[in-house]
Order: C-alpha cells, then sequence, then structure tokens
C-alpha cells in the first residue's frame, strides 16, 4: 500500500483512538453534550416539518378555484336564486352549490358531534345560508369575489386568497419564531459544548503535558477533541431528527383528522431525510466550531 | 567527535529573580556518557528542561543535534522532541494505558505505520527486560519495573540523545545498578546519554563524564576516571 495512505490512516485510527478513550473516561460529559445537541436539532427538525405542512397546507388552498359566499339573514330564497343564475350566465363558475341554514347546521353538528355544549349553543338561525362556488379557473376567483360583494344580500365572501394570504401570514410568524429560538439553542449549544470540551481538556491536562514532552504536536492533541465535538454533534443531530419524527408519527393520526381533506400527510421520506442531511451538517459544523473553540481557548 | 549538545554561557532566571542557572559553558560530544550531579535545586532538571526547549534560557545559546534551541520556531519544538529521549524523573507514564499503549503513544506521535509500532514497542520491551508487562497498567508494575518502561518510552524512536533526569531516584541500590546498567548498554551502541543523579556511588563506581552543579553553577567538568572500579 501507498506509505502515504498507511500513514494517513494511522493517524485517524489514533484520532478516533484518542476521541473514543476521552468519551469513555468521562461519558456523563459525553451525554450533556449529546442532549444539548439532541434539543437543538430536535426544535429544528419540528420546526422544518412545521413549515413543511404550512408550505402544504398553502399550496392546497391555493390550489382550490372556491369562493365561499356567505348571505344576510334577510336575503330571500327568489334574491338568491337570481343571484345563483346571473353568475351561471357569467360563464366564469364551473358548479355552484347551495347550503341552506338546516344543511350548515346538520354540517356544524357532524363536526361539532362530540361537543355537546357547543351543538347547545347554536340553531339553524344563527347560520347563514351560503353558496360553495367553483371557477372555471383560478384566475376568476378575485372578480367572481369583488362582483359577489357588492351584491346587497351578500354578508360576506371568503375566497382562496385570503385564506393564503392569513396562512402565509402565519407560517412567516412560525419561520420567525422558529429562527429565533434554533438561534438561541445553537448558541446556547456552543456555548455549552465549549465548557464541556474545556472541561475534559482540564481533565487532560497531565496527559497532555505528557504527550508534548514526547513530542506530540499542537494538532496531534487537538484533533482528538474537535473530531468528539463532531462525533456529539452527529449523534445528536440524529437523536433529535429521530425524536421529532416520532413525535411527528404519534400526532399523525390527530393531525391527520384536524385538516381533514388537506394532503400534509404522509410527508415524503426525501423530504425527511433532506431535512436529516441538512441537520446532519450543520451538526458538523456547530460540533466543529464549539470544539474549535474550546481548544483554542484552553490548548494555547 | 560530533558535538552533540553545547551550552554556551547559558543562564536560566525565572520570574521570582532567582538565578536557577548562572553562565553554564559545556559540550558533550555524540556517543558520550555524561553523568550530571549536584543537590537537589542546584539546576539539573533545569538543564534538561531548557534541552528539550521546555524553558528558554535568559540568555547564552544552546545547541542539540543541530537544533538552535533559542531560535528555534515554536512548530519545530515537536521535532525536536522527537530526537530526544527523555526519562522524566517523576515517569510521567499515563496511567489509564497499558505498558504496551504508552510506549507505542511515542510511535504513534511520531507517526510510525501502524504494522511497525507493534514490533518496535515489543523490541524496546524486549531491550529494558519488561517484556512480559506489556500488557498491565502503570500501577501493577514495581519502581524498577516502572523506570524500565520509561527507558523503553524513551528508546522506541531510536534517538541519538537520552536525557535520564535522576532515573535511579527512588529505587534500592541493586535495581539502580541495573538501571545504570541498561543506560550503558544503549550507551555502548553509540546513543549520547546524559543521566542526572545524586547517587554517589554510581558515579564513582562508573568511569564516565561528570559534570558537577551546585546553586547553578558549573562547578565540575572531569573526563572518564581510570580509577572507576567498574558497574557491580
Amino acid at each position: 500500500m501507498n506509505p502515504l495512505r498507511v500513514k494517513l490512516r494511522g493517524s485517524s485510527n489514533m484520532i478516533l483512538k484518542t476521541m473514543w478513550h476521552n468519551i469513555r473516561r468521562s461519558p456523563y460529559q459525553a451525554f450533556t453534550a449529546v442532549f444539548i445537541i439532541l434539543q437543538t436539532f430536535f426544535v429544528v427538525s419540528i420546526f422544518s416539518f412545521a413549515v413543511w405542512g404550512s408550505a402544504m397546507i398553502i399550496n392546497y388552498f391555493e390550489s382550490l378555484p372556491q369562493v365561499d359566499v356567505f348571505f344576510r339573514n334577510e336575503a330571500k330564497q327568489t334574491e338568491i336564486d337570481a343571484l345563483k343564475k346571473q353568475l351561471e350566465e357569467s360563464g366564469k363558475t364551473a358548479s355552484i352549490r347551495f347550503v341552506s341554514k338546516e344543511e350548515a347546521l346538520k354540517i356544524y353538528r357532524e363536526q361539532n358531534k362530540d361537543d355537546p355544549l357547543l351543538l347547545e349553543l347554536v340553531t339553524a338561525d344563527i347560520l347563514p345560508s351560503s353558496f360553495h362556488i367553483s371557477s372555471v379557473s383560478i384566475n376568476d376567483l378575485s372578480s367572481i369575489a369583488d362582483n359577489l360583494k357588492k351584491s346587497l344580500i351578500v354578508e360576506r365572501v371568503v375566497f382562496p386568497k385570503q385564506v393564503v394570504s392569513k396562512l402565509i401570514e402565519w407560517t412567516e410568524v412560525l419561520r420567525k419564531v422558529g429562527i429565533a429560538l434554533v438561534t438561541f439553542l445553537v448558541v446556547d449549544a456552543i456555548l455549552i459544548m465549549v465548557i464541556i470540551v474545556g472541561i475534559k481538556i482540564s481533565h487532560k491536562k497531565e496527559d497532555i503535558e505528557i504527550m508534548r514532552l514526547i513530542g506530540a504536536t499542537n494538532w496531534y492533541i487537538r484533533w482528538p477533541f474537535i473530531f468528539e465535538g463532531v462525533l456529539y454533534g452527529i449523534v445528536g443531530a440524529i437523536l433529535g431528527w429521530g425524536l421529532a419524527l416520532g413525535a411527528l408519527w404519534y400526532a399523525t393520526p390527530f393531525l391527520s383528522t384536524f385538516l381533514h381533506e388537506i394532503p400534509v400527510f404522509p410527508i415524503p421520506p426525501t423530504f425527511l431525510f433532506l431535512v436529516l442531511g441538512i441537520e446532519v451538517l450543520l451538526a458538523i459544523v456547530l460540533g466543529g466550531i464549539s470544539s474549535f473553540m474550546a481548544v483554542i481557548r484552553y490548548l494555547k | 567527535m560530533t558535538c552533540m549538545i553545547k551550552l554556551d554561557k547559558v543562564s536560566k532566571k525565572y520570574g521570582t529573580g532567582v538565578f536557577a542557572l548562572s553562565e553554564i559553558n559545556f559540550s558533550v560530544d555524540k556517543g558520550e556518557f555524561v553523568f550530571l550531579v549536584g543537590p537537589t535545586g542546584s539546576g539539573k532538571t533545569t538543564i534538561f528542561r531548557l534541552l528539550i526547549r521546555d524553558l528558554l534560557p535568559s540568555t547564552g545559546s544552546i545547541t542539540v543535534a543541530d537544533f538552535d534551541i533559542v531560535k528555534l520556531p515554536h512548530g519545530k519544538i515537536p521535532t525536536l522532541r522527537k530526537k530526544i529521549g527523555f526519562v522524566f524523573q517523576d515517569l510521567k507514564l499515563l496511567l489509564d494505558q497499558t505498558i504496551f499503549e504508552n510506549i507505542a503513544l511515542s510511535l504513534e506521535i511520531a507517526k510510525v505505520p501502524k504494522a511497525d509500532i507493534k514490533k518496535r514497542v515489543e523490541e524496546a520491551l524486549e531491550k529494558v527486560g519488561i517484556i512480559n508487562h506489556k500488557d498491565k497498567f502503570p500501577i501493577q508494575l514495581s519502581g524498577g519495573e516502572l523506570q524500565r518502561a520509561a527507558i523503553a518510552r524513551a528508546l522506541v524512536l531510536s534517538p541519538d540523545i537520552v536525557l535520564a533526569d535522576e532515573p535511579t531516584g527512588n529505587l534500592d541500590l541493586e535495581t539502580s545498578w541495573e538501571i545504570v546498567k541498561l543506560l550503558e548498554s544503549i550507551n555502548e551502541k553509540g546513543t549520547t546519554i546524559i543521566m542526572a543523579t545524586h547517587n554517589t556511588e554510581i558515579v564513582k563506581n562508573l568511569s564516565k563524564r561528570v559534570i558537577g552543579l551546585d546553586k547553578g553553577r558549573l562547578v565540575r567538568d572531569e573526563p572518564p576516571s581510570r580509577k572507576a572500579s567498574g558497574v557491580k
């Protein structure tokens, strides 16, 4: 074998051996370091899944060519029928479904069948009758909605543009909160890792001194600590991701029921593994930076 | 003769203002065996620490195997140290590693291929007579055996120079002689040896050059004596 390859393999073996030795000598510190990284990447994973979910919900609403029109209480059936005829004649509507007050109550009762208190409070009188209109093209939604708003019998018009903009607003808030929380946790993890690696270096002060006296270079001593930090990062990221995946799996039945026909689940494995890959890369950087800071600080 | 070590007007003043060494001049040729003698605090260990660039002199110049110690860049210190085998007064063995691992460490640091490490460690342990203890931890060995392990570590990289700081310090006379005989046999193969000791019995009975220190000053530099009775 090429002598250089033998030499390099020997060095990396030595680094890994020393690293493993360091971990075995202080397992509680190793556990703490992994746990801190795990927390950070658990939160990163949860926010990644949440952002994915929000994107899917937004996509769903964006692809729905539908306008919901709620009528005033005083709207007469003849006026409603006239409006329906007018809409059909415009050629922009694919279908118009009328939902009467009674039907609305039926739907409401079905949705809240497990909550008798909510059922008691609501009667058909306080629920509006409505149209559920599908447009031929999503581009017609705005003009249909604008025309309907002019009608005197119309109380409220809801169409995806409003829902989508509301969802985008919420997603933006979610993203900002996520970034702030993750930044806080990353700084926290880096500081704690610097302290843990620093303590490990202090514990090995005598061994380090011996190694130096028999000819070890600074980097020979530093590399195992840096690799140790990277290893904590990788293990913490994989465990954090796994834990978040477990939480997602546990919550899937509830979330699926809550989201009805919105196709968020199942989250494609490619996305999940993409998140894992990015997290592992981030963890390598995070673990490497923290332990590098520690060795520069404590191994001058 | 090739000069291996040269100290020229070397002084070392510590931060407290105390002079550990004052105007020391001597040189050691390749293949020489030198006793460095003097009472505790006379400056023996300070000289060794200067020779491996663990300390810098306050004034003067030091040359060790073509390395100018004062001008040596920081990055070259490990290279210098790999050329010097050091038997430390307090041995400095890693207590949580076996004797084999302790000795292999020097080779691993020098990036010796793994395949050669086993062979070389076993050779060194064979040479110092503790091959049977290779898998034991330092705490399981006697004082003499530990000293041999420290010597094996100093020898394993086949250095040009071996510095032994009080290698017989805590040993009985019989074991001390065994250690000295071992160092002498290493010297016979061409390795330069400086052994710090205050064991007058050993110094008197061996025909070796003696450099004496007292309160940081060179007080004696005697060539090998013909009267010495030889190794017991």
